[in-house]
This record gives structure tokens, sequence and C-alpha cells, in this order.
């Protein structure tokens, strides 16, 4: 039985190298794919991730706004530039800027007056590109802190702070709401400040440095967490772990489909008409699948290595078990396509939609992040979900062989069902 | 050799097979011939193991086919009426896979699709894709690929379709090659030529029944003229009397119409002469003399009331 197990095998394999088109989607795409997509998730780590294009328009020109724009431009995941509140609008409608921020007249002084009281606080206007609402919120954090410094910065300053706090203390005396005793806090208060600010500008500190008004009261580190500390998380790991599953199964659909396509070109009936049992002539072929679906994950990620440097930073025993597990489910999934298919046209179309919804729910297209809980959830019987996992844990999460057990475990299980099933509803006689 | 019993096999409701029995001895060619959906394919699958019936037996050298792997499957060759073929491997890799499949690996194999390739005259075309192929080199390769185990049965199911005269021509000589090798031939066609120049018997089904199975003699004896004489006139009718021709010796059926006198005769050597002369005597002259001999499309006719090309 070895021999003509032997020849049905090598037989797929040669029939997938000589075919151009097989290759296409089992190679150039998924590399091609994998490698935009690894670029536009942040590459290597060692690229400049896309900055936020902002239009700033001063109508100011205080010191306030002239220190919050030079703030915002120095920010690093900005890109401010200039603008007027006409070109502004028109830019951020166009999509060429994401987020516009108009400083009106008199924001520094109205700014510094509502610092110490609850008079209207003047108004920044935001404008920006619905389809960008993620940008708009972090634009609007940054701004905060940025005026938040800019305009402690000068209430602090003796220069433009006297005027301030003496309106200010004019208004808690004439106030009718404040009982005596918040009259007196407040008043002590503005005449500490005053008196700070007075010495800040008449002698240097003690340490030499200027007051800077206020500043935000902590920094962050920040740190991807990775296989290992130093190490930069690489973008390609993700995308070429979702393109390769991705048309892995689509190398599956193709198995099944050319099972499909030998019922309906006689050659079934030839290979039944020999002596084979039917464990040799399904086995042979899942077999084969399974040999050049893992062939095919070996081969891209060995191009993300060498191209790309997407190293199995966990073990690599667990990621040659996640690949050869994906590799046999792909192929219970092929003879599951043969087994319920009844013409390959009609049966590519349908598989082809399939496919690309298990890859989805998988997360091999956007993060399972941004899923709803309940979908989240749904995606533990997505046998994709589990090749991802296995992928990403042996690659840049630099997990462990323990990592690799489940995941495995779960494909396994999905190809034994697959198996069952197709060889279950596997339609052996040919109609005649 | 090749016993086949009282097959049936239906699909719903719909009968391919009803109680369909032949046999075929070794070095015979035995035709199975019927119209498209006649149950021909169906009964070639029920005797290669491809399709079990739902009653009936299949006998191969007295045994009947056990499973899938019996062995005794390799004393049989099938030729399917599709281009079995893999179009973008070579012949070579088709039929190194395919002999294969029947066990045969390194040096004979290789002396099996030498022979094989021999035998269809592909020898120099063995490294070429079958992509590469005319249709009547596909259709001779399809052949080659179903004698590398050197089966003693070969069933081939429409093996001509689609192939130019010439193709036909080559693939017919194969087979009367094999046939001479002493193999057992059982050969679906709807083409009654093609049946009238390779079989020894012919088995006519219709239905999924069989409606006649004999030599091509003992089916023409079924007709009741084998041979007609047709003799155009040049008066209309003018007195021709019609029973004085049927009563003409070794005559068994006369006709005119428009002009033509059909004259069914049994042995048109001998009586043509006679009715010529008997017309002329009785002043009825002619232009023009053809024969008609009786074809299975007539066989066919008779037996089903049906025209085999129409059905």
């Amino acid at each position: 039985m070895m021999i003509p197990f032997r020849a049905l095998v090598r037989k797929d394999i040669l029939l997938f190298f000589v075919d151009r088109r097989a290759l296409l989607m089992s190679f150039a795409i998924p590399i091609a794919i994998g490698s935009f997509f690894g670029y536009v998730l942040g590459g290597a780590g060692d690229q400049d991730s896309s900055k936020i294009p902002v239009l700033a328009v001063d109508q100011d020109a205080s010191n306030i706004s002239r220190e919050i724009v030079k703030r915002l431009s120095g920010e690093k995941a900005l890109a401010v530039k200039p603008s007027t509140p006409d070109e502004a609008r028109t830019a951020v409608r166009k999509g060429t800027a994401t987020v516009a921020v108009v400083i009106p007249p008199n924001f520094g002084q109205n700014a510094g007056r509502a610092f110490f009281s609850a008079r209207e606080k003047p108004q920044i206007e935001m404008l920006f590109d619905p389809s960008h609402t993620a940008e708009r919120g972090m634009v609007a954090g940054i701004l905060t802190g940025d005026v938040m410094q800019a305009v402690s910065k000068e209430v602090f300053s003796a220069a433009s702070s006297q005027p301030m706090i003496e309106e200010s203390l004019s208004q808690v005396e004439k106030s009718t709401r404040l009982d005596a005793e918040d009259k007196k806090s407040l008043e002590d208060l503005l005449h500490s400040v005053s008196r700070w600010t007075q010495r800040n500008t008449d002698s240097t500190r003690a340490d030499g440095s200027a007051s800077a008004g206020l500043s935000i009261p902590f920094t962050t580190h920040e740190e991807a967490v990775t296989a290992r500390r130093n190490t930069k998380y690489n973008g390609y790991a993700h995308a070429f772990a979702g393109m390769v599953v991705q048309f892995v199964l689509f190398l599956g659909i193709d198995v099944g489909i050319g099972l499909l396509q030998q019922r309906q070109r006689g050659l079934w009936k030839r290979f039944r008409a020999a002596p084979l049992s039917r464990g040799v002539l399904l086995g042979s072929r899942a077999a084969s699948a399974a040999i050049l679906a893992f062939f095919v994950v070996l081969v891209n990620f060995l191009f993300a290595r060498l191209v790309f440097g997407v190293r199995v930073e966990g073990s690599m025993a667990g990621f040659l078990a996640v690949s050869a597990s994906f590799a046999v489910m792909t192929a219970g999934f092929g003879m599951l396509i043969a087994a319920l298919g009844k013409t390959p046209e009609a049966t590519r179309g349908l598989s082809i939609f399939a496919t690309l919804i298990v890859v989805m729910l998988g997360g091999a297209w956007i993060p399972m992040f941004l899923f709803p809980q309940w979908l989240q959830k749904l995606t533990v019987v997505v046998p994709t979900r589990w090749a991802m996992d296995g992928l990403e844990a042996m690659t840049w999460r630099g997990l462990g062989l323990e990592a690799a057990f489940v995941p495995c475990a779960v494909l396994l299980g999905f190809a034994a069902v697959f198996g069952v099933l197709a060889v279950a509803r596997f339609r052996w006689e040919t109609e005649g | 050799m090749l016993e086949v019993k009282n097959l049936k096999k239906s699909y719903g409701n719909v009968i391919a097979v009803n109680g369909v029995s032949l046999g075929a001895g070794a070095g015979e060619t035995v035709g199975l011939l019927g119209p498209n959906g006649a149950g021909k394919t169906t009964t070639v699958s029920i005797i290669a193991g491809l399709i079990r019936p739902d009653s009936g037996s299949v006998e191969i050298e007295g045994r009947p086919l056990a499973g899938d792997t019996d062995p005794i499957k390799r004393r049989i060759g099938l030729v399917p009426q599709d281009l079995a073929l893999f179009d973008e491997l070579t012949a070579l890799a088709n039929l190194q896979l395919f002999a294969a499949i029947y066990g045969l690996d390194g040096a004979a194999a290789r002396r099996a699709i030498d022979d094989a390739l021999a035998l269809v005259g592909l020898s120099d075309r063995a490294h070429d894709r079958v992509k590469d192929y005319s249709g009547g080199m596909k259709r001779r390769l399809n052949l080659a690929s179903a004698l590398l185990h050197d089966p003693q049965i070969l069933l081939l199911d429409e093996p001509t379709v689609g192939v130019d005269p010439q193709s036909r021509n080559a693939i017919f000589d194969n087979l009367e090659v094999l046939k001479s090798r002493g193999k057992t031939l059982l050969y679906t066609t709807h083409y009654m030529e093609e049946a009238e120049r390779l079989c020894d018997r012919i088995v006519i089904v219709d239905h999924g029944q069989v409606v006649a199975n004999d030599t091509l003699q003992g089916l023409y004896r079924l007709l009741p003229v084998t041979n007609s004489l047709r003799v155009e006139l040049d008066e209309t009718k003018n007195g021709l009397r019609i029973g004085d021709v049927r009563a003409l010796p070794g005559v068994h059926s006369a006709e005119f119409d428009s002009g033509t006198l059909r004259v069914g005769v049994e042995d048109l050597a001998a009586q043509t002469p006679c009715v010529l002369q008997w017309l002329v005597e009785h002043g009825h002259s002619y232009h023009h003399v053809s024969s008609e001999r009786a074809d299975l499309e007539t066989v066919f006719l008779t037996l089903t009331g049906r025209s085999l090309r129409d059905s």
C-alpha cells in the first residue's frame, strides 16, 4: 500500500509546484500582503510611526497661544502646521488634516483670568475628521496638557500675572457669595502667589532654575512587553501570522476543490478502479495537503525572518508544533470541503466566503480586542483564532513550549472533527 | 472471464440499470450499444467496482468482486469516458502515477510504461505535458493509462468520444492488437459503426434493460429484411402492380412511393437481376438503381421503435 500512497502524495505535491496560481496564492500574495500590513502596523519597531496631521490656527497671538502652538509642535505624535480658520476647515473636510485647533482672540488673557476664578472659560475650537475619532481623542488629551502648562507658566510669571492677580483680588473683595473665611483664604492665596512670582522675577532662585508654572506631576516610561526586555515588537510577526493563516486555508480550499475536480474529470474513477482502500485514497490527499500547508507556513515565516527579522522568540519546537497542527487542521478542512461540495464552481465561492469569515474572526485582519465581548467569546470555536494565538505566542510573545499545548490540542481537535465529518459525508460512488 | 448477472441499480425513482446480464470470454470484444442514458456507464461502473449494485452479481474469472481492495481488481482496466488525466503533468508522470496505484514502480513500472506508450504510438511524446496534446493523443494516453498493470479485462467507456476519424482509427488499431493478445474487451458506444467494426457480440441496452444480445449476424437475423433494393422508375406509377413484385421469388417486401420502388430481398446479388429483369419485361423503365444494407440503427429501430441517434 505504500507505493500507491507515496505516489498519490507525490502527485499532489508535484501538481502544486507546477500550478503557478497555487504558488502565487501560497507564497507571493501572503508575503506581499504580510509585508504591507507589517509595515502599516509599525514595522520592525525601528521606523517612525505615522504622525497625526494637525493644523494650528492662532488668532490670539499672545504669549500663551504661541506657547501652546510651540508645545503642540514639539509633540512626537503630531505633525503641526499653522493655518487660517477657512483653510483649516477645508483641509479637515478634505481629509488632508485630521484635527484643526483654533485658538480664538484674547484666549491667553481670558484663560489666565479663568485660572483663579469660576468666570466664563474661553473656548478652543477643535475641528476633526469624524472618521478619525481615536486621533481626535488623542489630540484633545495632548492639547489639555499643553494648555495647562502654557497658561500656568504665564500666570505664575510676574510680568503678566500681576494684573490678573489684582483683578482677581478685586473680584474676591466685591463678592457677596463668599463668606468672610473663604474670602480671607483666597486673598491669602493670591497674595502668596503675587509674592512668589515677584520673588522669582527679582532674584535668581537658589537652584538657578526659573519658574515654569505648573507642570504635569509625572512622567511615563513606556515599554512594549515582548519576548524579552529590549526586544522590540515586530509588527511583521502579527501580519505574517495573519496572512499565513488566511492563505494556508485557501490552500485547504484548493485541496477540496481539487478532489471535486478529480471526480468531475473522471480521475476519481480511475483511482477507485484500482485496488486501493478508502484510507489510502483520502489519507494520501490529506497527507499531501498537510505537508504542503506546513511547507507554506515555514517558507512564509522564513521570508519574514530573513527580510523583516521576525524571530521565533519563544519555543522553536512549539512553533513547529503549532505550524504542524495548523497544517493538519487545514488538511481536514480541505477534506471536509470535498465531502460537502458538489461542483467545484459552486463550492469555491462558498468556501472562500466561509474562510474569510473565520480568518476575520480569528483576528488575522484586525486585533480581536476591537471585537465586542460576546464576539471575542465566540472566537474560541474558530480554529484560526487558535492558530493565530499559537503562532504569536511562539514568535513575538516569546512564550515557551507549554504555551503551544492548548492551541495545538484545539487545532488537532478541529482536524479530527473535520476528518470524521469528511469521511462520513464523502460520496464514494460516482453516479453513472 | 466476465459474467454479469441481473444487475439492478436505481437512483431514487430513476432506474439506471434494470436486470442487465452479459458475459465476455477471453479474446472476445463485446459491445454495449445504446443511446445516452441507457445505463451503459452505470453498468461499466458496477463491473469496475465503482458503484455497488442494488442487486445482481459481477464475477471476474469466476470470482465475485469483494470490496475496494480486492486484488481481483487488478484483472480489470478501466478507460473512463472522461479524459482522466492530469493535464498539468507530463504523459510520463501520469503513467508513473497510474502504474503506482497498482503497486508498480521501478523497472516493472518503466517496462509497463514503455509498452503502453509504444502500443498507442506516444513514445516520442512521453515528456510532453498532457495539456499540449491533441484530443486524439489524449484519448490514446487515456487508453494507455488503463493498460499498465496488464489487465485481462478492459472496460472501455466510449473511448473515442470527440476524436477525429484518424485518431479513432488509431484507437481501433490499438484495440485490435489487444484483442489479438487475448484480452477481453467490453466496449460501450452509441456509434453503430464502431460496434460493427470491433465487436464480436453486441448487447443492445435501452432504458437500463438489455433488448438484444447476439453477434452482428444474429442481430441482423432479428430483422425481417437485411438488404433492400432501391429503384427510381421513370413513371410515377403507370400500372405497376406492387403485389406482383412482392410475389417474386426471394422478395420479402415491396413498397412504391413518389417514383421510388423499395424491394426487400434476402440475397442482394441473386435477387437484383431478377427484379430488374421483371421491371423491363413489364414495361417499367428506370433511371437509377441503388442498394441499402440493414445496420444496427435498423436493428435498434426495429427492437425499440426509436432511432438510436434520436433517443
